[in-house]
């Protein structure tokens, strides 16, 4: 039951990436380009998201369980530190290059586009980079200071 | 600064936008999960029992999408000017980037803005500086 709503919920997700416009990267560039012709289309592709989202994570937020019955799991973290802030730089530098964002990519790739489906391998590996330095050099250090 | 007229999409990028948010509405009140792309592709990496399934489900979702809109007669024509070697570099960053800034633009820029999230929030503006920043260099600066 939760695979098949988190199948219909990814359906729809990226039913709403097509339909936004996001799954264009000329158009994700169209609006990161200040200094150019800009196209402001993503702003109202955020803003139509945070109008439905604010109201579903206020009843989420209200609610102990799913309407499943499973554990609501939201993050709880609200500390800002400095590998937020950089990670975060580090996605907007490669957003920018390419105009893709997971999302996106995810279903252009779904679409059988030949250069989703390498900028989708390189993140997938950039993930497992990841993974691998948090196991054998991040972890064994936050151990050493304890 | 000047409008791009011809591809500003006002009332489908509200619209889609609107889809995704009750998109991720479904996610979170029926599995109790943030629909944040990075974060669900993470969790595929580092495989922990039991939460599998829904990741892989809703992954499937986003790559039957296309085919969807194929049924009701839209394509996707996206425009991509990267060139192979630019393709690699930028998602190897993402990859990195979303990871060690635990979002992307669905975690952060939609999920977490809309719970009001303070860590989100800075992300979002993180995110969308660096972006804002690069274009402007290979736009502008290096053309």
């Amino acid at each position: 039951m939760n695979a098949l709503a988190a199948f219909a919920a990814g359906l729809l997700f990226g039913i709403g990436l097509i339909v936004s416009g996001m799954t264009d990267p000329g158009k994700v560039i169209g609006f990161l380009d200040l200094a150019g012709r800009w196209d402001p289309s993503l702003a109202f592709v955020m803003g139509g998201a945070i109008l439905v989202g604010y109201f579903s994570f206020a009843a989420a937020g209200r609610r102990g369980r799913t309407f499943l019955g499973g554990a609501m799991q939201l993050p709880t973290r609200r500390d800002i530190d400095a590998r937020l802030v950089a990670g975060s730089a580090v996605f907007g530098v490669g957003w920018g290059l390419a105009g893709f964002c997971p999302g996106p990519a995810l279903v252009a790739l779904g679409a059988g586009i030949d250069q989703a489906a390498l900028f989708v391998a390189a993140m997938l590996a950039g993930m497992v980079i990841y993974d691998a330095a948090e196991r054998l050099i991040h972890a064994p250090r936050r151990r050493a200071k304890a | 600064m000047s409008i791009d007229w011809t591809h500003f999409t006002p009332w489908a990028s509200l619209f889609g936008g609107a889809l995704i948010g009750v998109a991720a509405a479904m996610l979170v009140l029926l599995s109790g999960r943030i629909a944040g792309i990075s974060g669900i592709l993470g969790g595929l990496i580092a495989l922990r029992r039991g939460d599998i399934a829904w990741r892989l489900a809703f992954v499937a979702g986003l790559l039957a999408a296309p085919t969807a809109m194929v049924l009701m007669g839209r394509e996707l024509a996206p425009r991509i000017d990267a060139g192979l070697g630019m393709l690699l570099v930028a998602g190897l960053l993402v990859g990195l980037g979303t990871r060690y800034g635990s979002g992307c633009t669905s975690g952060h820029g939609v999920c977490g803005l809309s719970r009001l999230s303070p860590r989100s929030l800075v992300a979002t503006g993180a995110f969308m500086a660096a972006g804002i920043a690069t274009v402007f260099v290979t736009r502008h600066l290096l053309v």
